[in-house]
């Protein structure tokens, strides 16, 4: 069944949309990312014009969002206070991201960065929690138990804080730093920032596995409600019909997602997410490295 | 309003000198909704070539265009650069119609002299104008193919010789498909009428294509209401997270 998306000016199947809003909502519920680096280029491949597809991906992350979220609250999975705190820092972080974004379009070649960010950063996280992962699924089958990792300097910082849901009693410094950076790389990427936030949260700030993803999730919510908003008023490019149907898939899928993700132990999960960063990274780097069939491409001038 | 139109018509080749041949043409619709369910249309193009004095010698051809509204269009070329594709090469192309269809009755180089054509501005690569391009102007032609492959490719383009059934020299018609991801404006019907490779006679008439219903309402509220519609949108989202979220705790309790 065809429908007539009236702001992308195409025409699309109904249920391709159900399902790619539903995949995209599952992983969003089971991983605590916002799956915008998964939607967006899926959108492309439908033939959906970039500008829509990036404004609409971050409106249909909202509602996911949400509906993981408030699963995470009823089982007190969300460290409300790390997550504002992260906020705060991903705040100022978008702000200073939009201002190099602009900077880089004037010098020509956003998309070209945009994707080199997106390669280097799947790239490296992927591959750091595929390895830790497996070290410490081995550590476990071996009979050890696994240790927490202290960072030393980590702890000689001012300002701290207690982080009760976490269990962590830390400086307030490191994660506005994370929230500031991944607000930046927010901006400039077009995503939530989850797949970054993430491990930025397992590894960095040492918070356990199962309050990461409703943290992670808090957090984007407020990111691309921003973006939302912002597309919305500057480029009338966010598509009310094709954000409708992503989000009845996406919602739903969140929602299995959060209870598949609490049957899986924390390893399995991050080995999981390691392994679809690399997938999507791969990808990309493909793109980049291959000759392309087509070596013209065409685009309206305005549009990036 | 379509008998108006009609009458109009023959009022304007009234007053027009007389000619040996005219065309005299019609369409199946006068206009194009697009709607939720809209995939695409097909309009079908008719007429009959009137005549008040014997048939001339030469060959009678009947081309057809339909033009979409024309927008500027920038072409990006990549290219290796330190192992990796990027864009290096753009051209601006000044106006490009967003859809264009040629339907003849012969191959168009027979039916339409090159004089003619850019009188006219029949072919889609006469249709196409690059003004005032940047300063590649050697790689132009190369840029300009590809936007044409492109376009035809995803069918906006369409060059359809021998398309148009023309019967005893008199009747013809055509049905030209216009692909679901239309541009909204102005489409703009040619018929011209050639004999020997030089137009005769040309009719030209326009098919409006519009947004309606609810389609209409989300685009208008998207581009006048920027943030109210915004401000919806999230709303909608909210609604829809927390809804899931209400209906899923209602069937697990």
């Amino acid at each position: 069944m065809q429908i007539y998306l009236p702001i992308a000016e195409i025409s699309v199947n109904l249920f391709l949309l159900l399902g790619l809003g539903g995949i995209v909502g599952l992983l969003s519920g089971m991983f605590g990312v916002g799956g915008g680096f998964l939607i967006t280029p899926l959108l492309f491949f439908l033939g959906i014009p970039p500008v829509v597809a990036v404004a609409t991906g971050a409106n249909q992350i909202v509602a996911s969002s949400i509906s993981g979220v408030l699963a995470h609250l009823r089982r007190k999975t969300v460290d409300l206070r790390m997550g504002t705190v992260l906020l705060i820092g991903g705040l100022f972080g978008a702000i200073l991201g939009i201002a190099v974004f602009n900077i880089l379009r004037q010098m020509g070649q956003v998309d070209l960065l945009v994707r080199l960010c997106y390669v280097l950063f799947l790239g490296v996280i992927g591959g750091l929690m595929m390895i830790e992962s497996l070290r410490s699924l081995r550590r476990v089958r071996g009979g050890a138990p696994p240790k927490r990792r202290h960072h030393g300097w980590v702890h000689g910082l001012p300002f701290k804080m207690r982080f009760r849901t976490s269990g962590l009693y830390i400086s307030a410094i490191p994660p506005l730093l994370v929230g500031a950076s991944v607000g930046v790389l927010a901006a400039i990427m077009g995503v939530g920032g989850g797949f970054i936030m993430v491990p930025a949260m397992i590894y960095l700030l040492g918070m356990p596995t199962k309050v990461v993803v409703g943290t992670s999730l808090f957090q984007i919510i407020f990111v691309t409600a921003f973006t939302t908003m912002a597309h919305a008023v500057t480029n009338q490019s966010v598509d009310m019909a094709l954000a409708v149907i992503l989000l009845i898939g996406g919602v739903i899928g969140a929602q299995v997602g959060t209870r598949l993700g609490a049957r899986l132990n924390a390893e399995q999960l991050r080995i999981l997410l390691a392994a679809l960063v690399l997938a999507v990274c791969g990808k990309l780097a493909l793109d980049l490295l291959l000759r392309p069939d087509e070596l013209f491409s065409l685009s309206e001038p305005g549009a990036v | 309003m379509a008998i108006l139109r009609f009458a109009m018509v023959l009022a304007v080749l009234a007053c027009l000198p007389a000619r040996a041949e005219q065309v005299v043409a019609g369409l199946s619709q006068a206009r194009i909704s697009i709607n939720t369910s809209f995939q695409g249309s097909e309009i079908l193009v008719f007429g009959a070539v009137k005549r008040e004095a014997p048939i001339p010698a030469g060959q009678l051809d009947v081309i057809i265009t339909v033009q979409g509204p024309a927008v500027p269009v920038t072409v990006r070329r990549k290219a290796r650069r330190m192992g990796i594709w990027i864009n290096t090469e753009a051209v601006e192309v000044d106006l490009a119609p967003s859809f264009y269809s040629v339907s003849t009755t012969a191959p168009l180089d027979r039916a339409l002299n090159e004089t003619e054509d850019l009188r006219h501005k029949v072919s889609i690569a006469r249709a196409i104008r690059a003004v005032g391009v940047t300063e590649d102007t050697a790689n132009l032609p190369a840029f300009i193919q590809a936007l044409i492959r492109i376009r035809t490719e995803a069918g906006l383009y369409q060059t359809r010789p021998g398309a148009i059934s023309l019967i005893e020299d008199t009747l013809f018609r055509t049905g030209i498909a216009l692909p679901s991801d239309l541009v909204e404006g102005d489409y703009l019907t040619r018929i011209f009428l050639t004999r020997g490779g030089q137009v005769i006679d040309m009719h030209q008439t326009t098919i409006p294509v519009r947004k309606v219903g609810i389609e209409r309402w989300i685009f208008n509220l998207a581009h006048q209401r920027p943030f109210i519609y915004g401000l919806l949108s999230l709303l909608i989202a909210v609604t829809a997270g927390w809804g899931a979220s209400a209906v899923f705790r209602y069937f697990r309790a």
